[in-house]
């Protein structure tokens, strides 16, 4: 089987664009270093190599800069050894929990996001949910870096290896299979909503120990968009359904359980004139997709709502300005979708809300890479992001500065919700669980 | 050339000599620096002792292949190789093995190097915002860190005066390759002598066929975008329409592969611009780059793309300017990257605008000037 994409330029890049001055005086950083290729891999004194080592190195010292940054922002504090904290119990009736996971997708660096510069991306993450959140500043992605293969990962908790571009489910099961089989859920309880075209298998696994008709509803809003404008309108809109932006024409067949155009009333009850409506008034696919999740919590109120944000890929057409802009949409997307948990009986008070990227993108100052472009190289700062966690129980403004890795998600979830997760290979987050 | 280091290449491993291969094949059209790159590796691994280069070759021998793989015809299909192989290292997670092994590789060829100093020190030109007369945000604030930010810069004939610089270099340092002018909207030079100029706008018969021939890929339904990119990354310039009598080779591949192997490069010119800047500097390591950033097409949002589909494109020269203040920067750490760097210089200027960010051996660094002063006086303090 192979891997995700990007690899082109992986494997013979690092080959062929080297640093070769011969002096360091004029360099981003500054100074003579030892070895040329350490030259602008060095960041706050800490060199990496290309080791694991190496990787967690430079990962500290990424997470040092925003957890820094962040104490300064949002005067958080610290959690400091292990300790335990009761989680807020509700009064009368216990209710079920819920969680929403939202993938910040797309992948985006500390640059434009936590960093100082980047701070202006992201005001609704700063001021809105940081201050209530715990927040963790160094999230290692040791997998491959293609996003329906990384997202994959996120859902089942295992380095998935499969083919990112090929319509396979995963291998392992997903975090919704175990919802909804140790917990005995409803088909109509656990949903996943995408505007990648890609992730129409990611809600059930081919693990022969779940198996179909276990896992969860996969809702692909541009393509019910699609049909829903073709249907007795003879025009094309296949312009609509293109999410590879590193290959900006490229549309991949689908198959498998995807929720036809004749099932729209009947899930989302909305009418095709509505949701068509609807969407000629909004801007991205990614605006889509948090209307349809909406309409999902309105109908059935899922335990396990999974969200997979998309609009900052547009990274790899090479337009900073749109990279840009897909930051500061998601971030106010997850700002709307935090307040509608908040507004909905159903959700409010009861609801864990985790957001978290897929993965970041190429530093700068790796020779085979192109800055923000692309996630290719697979350096520190493409394998190091964050996650934010909310909701009872959850510590408010605090940061986590330990290493925890992208799969401790679902053990965590798992802990959350009461399943097991026995093919994930992670660890539950003792910070949120506890 | 292959042939004469065949016993050599058979000695080693085959995830080196594989993505060797595939660069010896292209050897006729690389420009004088990639060659003498190559011969280069090809002459230090020729010197070394059989001990010698076991010990040099340690990281990429302790790599395991797949069966696919060990037993793949890189030889006659170097490039489907290196396409399956950067696959399977991802999959197999070893590709950080292989970017150490390859990091280390390229530590000791260079270590061999010594460059000839360059007849005039390097120099790169950026021109950014044209059509935008306002910015919200202060311009270059990555690159100002690195010199002097001037605010009463006189624009007139400004593009002229840049052009004219570069095009008096080109006159009287020649060197093959050496001069570069790269415009995001069609080229200002009337082929001036030793200057090589290319231009987005010139290349849009070759961008509508590559996009014709992307389209076409796909609609066959025969494979996803790695068969996509693979069958670009065979491509040839008059599969574009490029080459014909009169043109050069070298360059119509150069020109063929920013379309085939760039990313957003068919369909916004700030892209172009920006990965041509890049690979002009990698590849040809010029001591002479001047890249003018044009308005790219607007990204229309989806609403737009409802009502309208087949709306003419109109133009987004703020969102430009932000693409081409980043392309700026990018383009700076790549020169930085070459031979001399130290003693290389480098202009952003706002066109048609009074601001520009100057870095230089004689640049302070993070300074401001506010001192009224021609484009062609900054020029001379900087070069």
């Amino acid at each position: 089987m192979t891997s995700g994409r990007l690899r082109k330029h992986r494997a013979l890049s690092v080959l062929q664009f080297r640093d070769c001055s011969t002096s360091g005086t004029n360099h981003p950083c500054g100074g003579k270093a030892p070895l040329p290729q350490r030259r602008w891999l060095i960041r706050r004194g800490v060199s990496t190599e290309g080791s694991t080592a190496g990787l967690s190195e430079v990962a500290r010292a990424v997470s040092w800069s925003r957890r820094e940054f962040l104490r300064a922002v949002t005067q958080a504090g610290t959690a400091g050894a292990l300790s335990v904290f009761p989680r807020q119990g509700g009064t009368g009736t216990p209710r079920r929990p819920k969680v929403v996971v939202v993938t910040f997708g797309g992948g985006s660096r500390d640059d434009e996001t936590f960093m100082p510069e980047g701070q202006q991306n992201i005001p609704h993450l700063l001021t809105e949910l940081l201050p209530r959140a715990t927040f963790f500043a160094q999230v290692v992605n040791r997998g491959i870096l293609g996003h329906y293969v990384a997202t994959a990962s996120l859902a089942t908790g295992v380095y998935e290896r499969f083919n990112n571009f090929a319509a396979v489910p995963p291998e392992n099961p997903t975090v919704f299979e175990y919802f909804r089989k140790d917990l005995g859920r409803r088909a109509y309880d656990a949903w996943v909503v995408a505007p990648s075209n890609g992730f129409n298998r990611i809600g059930e696994s081919s693990n022969r120990a779940y198996g179909p008709g276990l896992g969860a509803g996969v809702i692909l809003p541009k393509r019910l968009l699609n049909a829903a404008l073709t249907s007795g309108a003879g025009a094309s809109f296949d312009h609509l359904l293109r999410d590879n932006y590193e290959t900006p024409l490229y549309t991949p067949a689908l198959s498998g359980s995807e929720i036809e155009l004749q099932q729209l009333e009947e899930i989302l009850k909305v009418s095709v004139t509505d949701f068509t409506a609807h969407a000629r008034n909004l801007a991205s696919p990614d605006e889509l997709s948090v209307y349809v999740s909406r309409q999902l919590m309105r109908q059935f109120a899922p335990g396990l709502l999974w969200i997979t944000l998309h609009d900052i890929d547009i990274a790899h057409s090479g337009a900073y300005s749109l990279y840009l802009e897909g930051i500061q949409r998601s971030d106010r997307l997850c700002a709307e979708i935090w307040n509608a948990i908040q507004n909905d009986p159903e959700y409010a008070g009861r609801t864990t809300l985790f957001i978290l990227p897929d993965f970041g993108r190429d530093s700068d100052s790796e020779a085979g890479g192109n800055g923000f472009q692309h996630h290719r190289t697979g350096d520190a700062f493409s394998r190091t992001t964050w996650m934010l966690v909310m909701g009872p129980g959850v510590r408010e403004n605090v940061v986590i500065d330990r290493a925890v890795e992208s799969i401790d998600l679902v053990p965590t979830l798992g802990a959350l919700l009461g399943f097991s997760p026995r093919w994930a290979q992670g660890k539950p987050l003792p910070e949120v669980v506890s | 050339m292959a042939t004469e280091h065949l016993p050599l290449l058979h000695q080693l491993p085959s995830t080196l000599v594989a993505l060797l291969l595939r660069e010896v094949v292209n050897y006729d059209w690389k420009f004088p620096a990639e060659r003498e790159d190559l011969d280069r590796q090809l002459v230090y691994l020729g010197a070394l002792s059989m001990a010698q280069r076991q010990e040099a070759m340690a990281g990429f021998a302790q790599i395991h292949l797949s069966s696919d793989l060990e037993h793949f015809d890189w030889v006659g299909d170097p490039v489907e190789y290196s396409e399956r192989l950067t696959a399977y290292l991802w999959a197999s997670h070893q590709i950080d093995v292989f970017r150490a092994a390859a990091l280390e590789y390229g530590r000791r060829v260079d270590a061999m190097r010594t460059p000839e100093h360059p007849a005039v020190s390097p120099l790169g030109i950026v021109i950014v915002g044209q059509g935008v007369k306002t910015t919200p945000k202060p311009l270059c604030r990555k690159l100002r860190k690195q010199g002097a930010y001037f605010s009463a810069i006189q624009p007139d004939n400004g593009f002229k005066v840049l052009l004219d610089a570069v095009a008096a270099r080109a006159a009287k340092y020649p060197v093959r390759y050496g001069h570069w002018y790269i415009d995001g909207g069609a080229s200002a030079s009337n082929s001036e002598p030793g200057l090589v100029s290319i231009s987005y706008s010139s290349l849009a018969p070759a961008r509508a066929a590559i996009l014709k021939r992307m389209e076409k890929v796909i609609r066959s339904g025969a494979g996803g975008p790695e068969l996509l990119h693979e069958q670009m990354a065979k491509l040839q310039p008059e599969d574009m329409g490029l080459g014909g009598a009169g043109s050069d080779p070298i360059l119509d591949h150069f020109q063929a592969s920013l379309l085939s192997e760039g990313s957003g490069t068919q369909l916004f010119s700030t892209s172009f611009v920006q990965w041509a800047a890049r690979e002009a500097l990698r590849r040809a390591q010029p001591v002479t780059l001047l890249a003018r950033f044009s308005p790219r097409q607007r990204q229309r949002p989806m609403s737009e793309l409802i009502a309208s589909p087949q709306q003419e494109p109109t133009l987004d020269p703020q969102g430009s300017l932000v693409d081409a203040d980043m392309g700026a920067y990018l383009t700076w750490l790549n020169q930085q990257r070459l031979p001399f760097a130290d003693q290389s210089s480098f202009l952003v200027w706002w066109e048609d605008q009074r601001e520009a960010v100057a870095i230089g051996p004689g640049m302070p660094r993070g300074t401001e000037s506010s001192s009224p002063l021609r484009l062609s006086e900054l020029l001379i303090q900087i070069t």
